[in-house]
């Protein structure tokens, strides 16, 4: 290893080979134009090449790969949701989740914690038994647990909340896991970019060109694509992006913090929730505690962080680990949440031919990366929604139609 | 800590104000059809700009609009519904 490292430090040339090229001028026409090269734009062009064939395709990203809310969320993949769909969903991209490292051939820091949704409430208890049955019956494990189950599982957790709202029960969620989100995006990148995709940073969509209901191309800061198919992934961005075809959607712009503390040697194996405390927390691979908590309380398009939420967070944090308090925080971010009324996805087909909405990911999305990613590029390759997406699409609130996911964000809804 | 002008009671702490969403007209409800309705309560913009948004002052229960800029979070105005001042404030577009 040493010497290795002393050979590169001398050799001057760095032998790796970069994870995808280094595409500076776009072609004057592509099958497919995604927008957005986060997880979920580029799963969606692997996932076009792999799966349908189609590979000139190009992935237009106005930052750097990953630097959007894939690598801001706080990494943690569960199927534990509330409605039929949302499960059946969410436990697709957990089964892809739990082969991915070994397909993209990238070290994802997989790794299985189980998960614990705590209630401290009569109702809370009665929505995690509502949730476990639900799970059950579409065939995900989970289940209700007393204090005991909690208190074995996290021995370190006070189980009063420094006395201010004891702990009844939790929902334990077994596949619940932690992955490393920015290696989530590389190899997805990596893997298209091998079969043809070609990724472009530092590119800004200016506008998307439609005549008769149809795209036609994208106007972007590389100059003009010509393309029948234009899908955004573009998370808080959506809402600029479809005021460029003139779409309205019920999406409103949250910002949702986090932070990590400095790192620990590792005693916290299971990822925590807490609705009524608006904490989530687990300890990384790096032994930092990443920790998220509620939404920030009004519409806001920026990814400025607050005092605020650093002192109301860290408060819950040491009402449950008191021995905590003399911990600092070392970082802390935003991410823009693109929230719909009824927590859940906006998927599909739009009333604009060939313009294709993955959005709405609020505070669900890093989950849902590789099941979204199949299932666009399902619908984008057929012109047809895939199955999975049916309850996700954007008609659902003209057709009256909502989702009711209520169980879909841990905390503050 | 951000404050907030409320047009009832001064200048108050942000943490004593909800955010009520974008103003919107509301169409008849009798005289609209399901998807003009549908339209009013779900579809919106939403992108940054200038927007009037209901606000709401939780000790003392004062509903009031604001003009507020979501991009910046500047606030160029507030006023009790239905008396906009004359304001130097553009209509947002």
């Amino acid at each position: 290893m040493a010497y290795q490292l002393l050979k590169y430090a001398l050799g001057g040339e760095y032998k790796e080979p970069r994870f995808f090229r280094d595409c500076q001028t776009p072609k004057k026409s592509y099958d497919a134009v995604i927008i957005g090269g986060g997880g979920h734009g580029l799963a969606a062009a692997y996932y076009l090449a792999k799966d349908h064939g189609i590979t000139n395709v190009a992935v237009l990203e106005k930052g750097y790969i990953g630097g959007g809310n894939t690598g801001r969320n706080t990494t943690i993949v569960r199927s534990n949701y509330l409605t039929p769909d949302g499960v059946n969903f969410y436990d697709a991209s957990v089964k892809l989740f739990e082969g991915l490292s070994t397909e993209l051939d990238i070290n994802l820091f997989y790794s299985n914690r189980g998960h614990f949704t705590l209630a401290h409430s009569d109702s809370a208890m009665r929505t995690m038994r509502w949730r476990a049955e639900v799970n059950k019956h579409v065939g995900v494990k989970s289940r209700v647990v007393g204090t005991d189950e909690i208190a074995k599982a996290c021995p370190q957790m006070d189980l009063s909340c420094s006395g201010k709202s004891p702990i009844q029960g939790a929902l334990y969620h077994e596949p619940g896991s932690i992955a490393r989100h920015d290696a989530v995006a590389w190899g997805y990148a990596r893997g298209a970019d091998s079969m043809g995709v070609e990724i472009f940073q530092n590119t800004e969509v200016q506008g998307i060109d439609i005549q008769n209901g149809q795209v036609q191309g994208v106007q972007t800061s590389r100059g003009y694509i010509s393309t029948g198919k234009v899908l955004s992934a573009v998370a808080g961005f959506t809402p600029r992006i479809c005021k460029m075809v003139d779409l309205k959607t019920p999406i409103v712009i949250h910002p949702l913090q986090a932070c990590v503390s400095e790192p620990m040697k590792p005693w916290l194996d299971t990822i925590l929730v807490s609705g009524s405390l608006h904490v989530y927390v687990s300890q990384s691979s790096r032994g930092e505690l990443v920790m998220g908590s509620s939404l920030d309380p009004y519409e806001f398009h920026s990814t400025r962080s607050t005092f605020d939420f650093v002192e109301g967070l860290t408060s819950h944090i040491v009402d449950m680990f008191p021995f905590l308090s003399n911990v600092k925080i070392v970082r802390q971010w935003a991410g823009m949440a693109d929230i719909t009324p009824d927590f859940a996805p906006i998927m599909g087909m739009t009333p604009i031919k060939g313009f294709y909405l993955d959005a709405g990911w609020g505070t669900w999305g890093f989950k849902a990366t590789p099941i979204s990613g199949k299932t666009m590029a399902h619908t984008l390759a057929n012109d047809k929604p895939h199955d999975l997406i049916h309850s996700f699409r954007l008609s659902r609130f003209e057709d009256y139609e909502l989702t009711g996911e209520k169980g879909a964000a841990s905390v503050g809804h | 800590m951000k404050l907030l002008n409320c047009p009832m009671n001064g200048v108050r702490p942000l943490s004593e104000f909800l955010f009520g969403g974008e103003f919107r007209e509301m169409p008849n409800p009798d005289a609209s059809t399901d998807l003009e309705w549908a339209s009013y309560v779900h579809y919106r913009d939403n992108a940054p700009g200038i927007k009037k948004e209901w606000w709401y002052h939780s000790p003392s229960g004062t509903w009031f609009i604001a003009e507020r800029n979501t991009l910046t979070d500047e606030v160029l105005a507030t006023y009790l519904h239905g008396n906009s001042p004359v304001s130097k404030v553009k209509e947002p577009s």
